[in-house]
């Protein structure tokens, strides 16, 4: 794979220096200990740029799924699942960035309110579907679902009365539609 | 209000359990244990039992390995098992290496051994060398009880976390019960798709603990690894794709590298190369996958590969690259390298594929597999229809051979120079002996002069450049292949590195014959320090101990060479010793190994020579 540069040389394209773009991969790996560490030392070994990484179990006890959201070229996120595909306890991995997807976050935070403020900050919250879990004479606790998008969204709204804490597990996802992640190929 | 246990040891200030708790029972079982434990004889069977009985079902004969508090319980049964044989290294680093000439000269696994703490941590540059080219290896750790891991306990180290990125997999074994399978499942991994080492750390607890528990088979093993399925046949589309790309191209050529020594994929090449009249260029690592006497052998690649080989890439319209992995000692600068060609690229493990190069025609599989596969669906091309495209090759390599030593001349004036030397040691060892390489200057030499014909006759460090591998080494390939004469080919750097193992060879009388070839220096060092940082010549002296008296200490005899004419006699002395000998060449101080690519260049921009020191 080779440009033709303008002073008429050839240049061959070099792999990890296209344009960058968001991907989410769904990884589901054996539960055991040290799993998390493997993958997140390969991730740091590789040089690929995590943006976040969330795991959970899944509905087999044995088996955890991940998901991991970054950043990088087409060549450079192909590598990360050709990496995570050389460890032995992961299973499985797909790409769902191309694919209809639920993507949400949950994000926890502690927010500035005063009896003033108070009502409007609950007025917002509401329109974000989001709930108060927690009151305190001068802060309330947040707690709201959604893509990364909206919950930027709301942390900028809030961000006006003074944010106090702030947690954010990362991205979740699942395919819309019937189909799984299955853990054989088709 | 009541305070819990737990809350009531905090309150304390205390981090350990409670006396009379079952957590500080067990801490005391095992503290205790760390001290008293020889198991008494007419004993059942123990964890360390259970490990050699599995090393043994796997095939394996010697261990290289070097004792150690937790890992005593093994060597308390060893006896019981004289089909296992031990060696006795010197440093557990020379373990490492061992064993991993001890695979890379029989296609076998290699076995080393270490206890816990610095035992683990001096095997780790073994394994690293392993990891970075592909070698089958099974390291063995001890570790402190179970109950002391994470207390900082004497000689403890997270080992697992240390080797868990330098491994192909490794695991932490705290049940007597498990040590069978994960022994059957480290070998399994070590040598199956793209090999690589294993590391199992096993507790000292575990290693004494009584079990019967049953070895796998090889389904439960398999079964047992579900994320574990090398890719080894090719796909049939990519297959036809390759095909026609090699129907069409002008100027094609074959690159060999390790995987088709490791997939036993020689006489596949041969008959690919020889049914599509396609020269063969190889890697460092690929030396040995075509007899370099073959007429399509063409030569070695890369930073002090042959010009013409550099030459014949970069004009290349289709280069089929098998087993390697371009890497850049291989291509230099990417953007630079081979312009005109499109890439087809075999290789067993995926992600080696469009890491460091993009490729038109990508086929994972095992290289034999693969070609088998690929032999039928391409068409045979007499070597006429190659005819202008050989000639134009055969000029090149013309040039290129005779702008080497050959034609330097240097050795005609009695300056012993160290491709002399390496050619003579080729020429008389047959091109037949095992001759393991150290790393450094005199590494390129051999894989440039020494002319090789067999596979797993070369032994180099390539992916990690490990100074010190050569001795350890040659010592494991010996072992492995008794049936061959084995040579360490090592600077006067490297050997000083590792050269406590002379005991191991002298103690074992292990045929190593080792060929040092002294210039007094770091010779890639200095090489560097003339031509790219301004001739500042900073550590590069590096005087050495009389290596006579050395070898003499060791109980090692010693056959000298300051010339030309002495070489041949100590060669001949040499071979003639059953036992380890020591060859040694005082060879030109400041020969350089060219050609030379300097990093971050491209394979068109080789130096061929430098100031007066243009020999080589």
């Amino acid at each position: 794979m080779s440009l033709v540069m303008p002073d008429g040389t050839i240049s061959r394209h070099v792999p990890g220096t296209g344009e960058e773009a968001r991907h989410v991969l769904v990884v589901i790996v054996n539960n055991k200990p040290g799993v998390l560490n493997r993958v997140a030392s390969l991730m740091r070994s590789r040089n690929f740029n995590i943006e976040s990484l969330t795991v959970g179990h899944t509905e087999r006890p044995d088996i955890s799924r991940m998901t991991l959201t970054l950043r990088g070229d087409d060549f450079a996120v192909e590598q990360v699942s050709k990496q995570l595909y050389r460890l032995i306890d992961v299973l499985k991995i797909q790409d769902l960035t191309a694919a209809r997807r639920i993507e949400h976050e949950l994000a926890l935070l502690k927010v500035r309110a005063t009896n003033s403020t108070r009502g409007e900050i609950i007025k917002i919250v509401e329109l974000y579907r989001g709930q108060i879990v927690d009151i305190a004479q001068d802060s309330v606790i947040v707690e709201a679902s959604g893509t990364v998008d909206e919950i930027d969204a709301l942390v900028a709204l809030l961000g006006g009365f003074g944010i106090r804490e702030m947690v954010r597990t990362g991205s979740i996802v699942m395919g819309r539609g019937s189909g799984v992640v299955e853990l054989k190929e088709g | 209000m009541t305070m819990t246990r737990r809350a009531t040891e905090r309150a304390a200030g205390r981090h350990v359990p409670s006396a009379g708790t079952p957590g500080a029972e067990a801490v005391e079982r095992a503290r205790s244990a760390m001290l008293n434990d020889a198991k008494p004889r007419g004993r059942t069977r123990i964890g360390a039992d259970v490990l050699c009985e599995a090393l043994l079902r796997q095939g394996a004969d010697v261990l290289f390995g070097y004792p150690g508090g937790v890992i005593l319980p093994l060597y308390d049964v060893l006896d019981a098992y004289p089909e296992l044989r031990h060696v006795l290294v010197r440093h557990e680093q020379g373990a490492a290496h061992a064993a991993d000439g001890y695979a890379r000269a029989t296609g076998k696994v290699g076995v080393c051994l270490g206890t816990s703490g610095p035992g683990a941590t001096n095997l780790v540059t073994g394994i690293a060398t392993a990891q970075l080219d592909s070698i089958p290896m099974v390291a063995i750790t001890g570790n402190v009880p179970g109950a002391l891991i994470g207390k900082d306990a004497f000689q403890e180290i997270d080992i697992t976390g240390i080797t868990l990125p330098m491994t192909k997999h490794n695991e932490l074994v705290r049940d007597p019960d498990r040590i069978a399978g994960a022994v059957a499942e480290a070998f399994h991994i070590a040598r199956n798709g793209r090999p690589g080492p294993v590391h199992i750390d096993i507790t000292k607890d575990a290693l004494q603990g009584e079990t019967q528990a049953p070895h796998p088979t090889d389904e439960e093993v398999r079964a047992a690894l579900p994320g574990f399925n090398p890719t080894m046949d090719g796909h049939p589309r990519q297959l036809r794709l390759a095909a026609e790309e090699i129907g069409r191209a002008r100027r094609p050529l074959i690159l060999a590298g390790h995987g088709v020594l490791l997939a036993d994929a020689m006489d596949a090449l041969r008959a690919f190369a020889e049914k599509t009249q396609i020269p063969v260029a190889h890697t460092l690592l690929g030396i040995g996958a075509i007899d370099e006497e073959h007429p399509l052998s063409y030569g070695f690649m890369g930073m002090h590969g042959w010009k013409h080989v550099n030459r014949a890439i970069q004009s290349a319209d289709l280069l089929i690259a098998l087993g390697m992995r371009f890497d850049d000692r291989v291509t230099g600068k990417v953007s630079t390298y081979a312009p005109h060609a499109r890439i087809v690229h075999v290789d067993i493990d995926p992600s080696e594929i469009g890491k460091n190069v993009a490729v038109e025609v990508p086929i994972v599989g095992d290289v034999k597999r693969v070609l088998d596969a690929l032999i039928p669906l391409v068409e045979a091309v007499q070597p006429t229809e190659r005819e202008a495209y050989a000639a134009e090759l055969a000029a090149w390599r013309g040039d290129s051979e005779s702008a080497s030593w050959h034609g330097s001349g240097a050795w005609r004036d009695g300056l012993l120079s160290a491709d002399f030397v390496i050619a003579r040691l080729g020429e008389l060892t047959d091109h037949d002996a095992t001759l393991v390489a150290d790393v450094g200057q005199h590494q390129m030499w051999l894989a440039r002069y020494a002319g090789f014909k067999r596979p797993n006759s070369h032994l180099s460090s390539g992916g990690l450049g490990t100074m010190g591998y050569g001795v350890p080494a040659a010592m494991g390939a010996a072992l492995g292949r008794p049936d061959k004469e084995t040579w360490a080919v090592v600077g006067d750097g490297g050997f000083q590195m590792t050269f406590q193992e002379l005991m191991t060879l002298s103690q074992d009388n292990i045929p190593v014959r080792i060929a040092l070839l002294d210039n007094k220096k770091l010779g890639m060092i200095r090489q560097w320090q003339e031509i790219i940082y301004s001739g500042n010549y900073h550590s590069a002296h590096l005087p050495g101990p009389d290596f006579e008296k050395l070898a003499e200490a060791f109980g090692i005899p010693t056959f000298r060479a300051r010339t030309p004419d002495e070489v041949e006699p100590a060669i001949r002395g040499a071979q003639a010793v059953d036992g380890p000998v020591l060859c040694w060449f005082e060879i030109a101080e400041t020969q350089n190994v060219f050609p030379m690519m300097p990093a971050g260049k491209g394979l068109s921009d080789l130096i061929e020579t430098w100031g007066e020191a243009a020999a080589g």
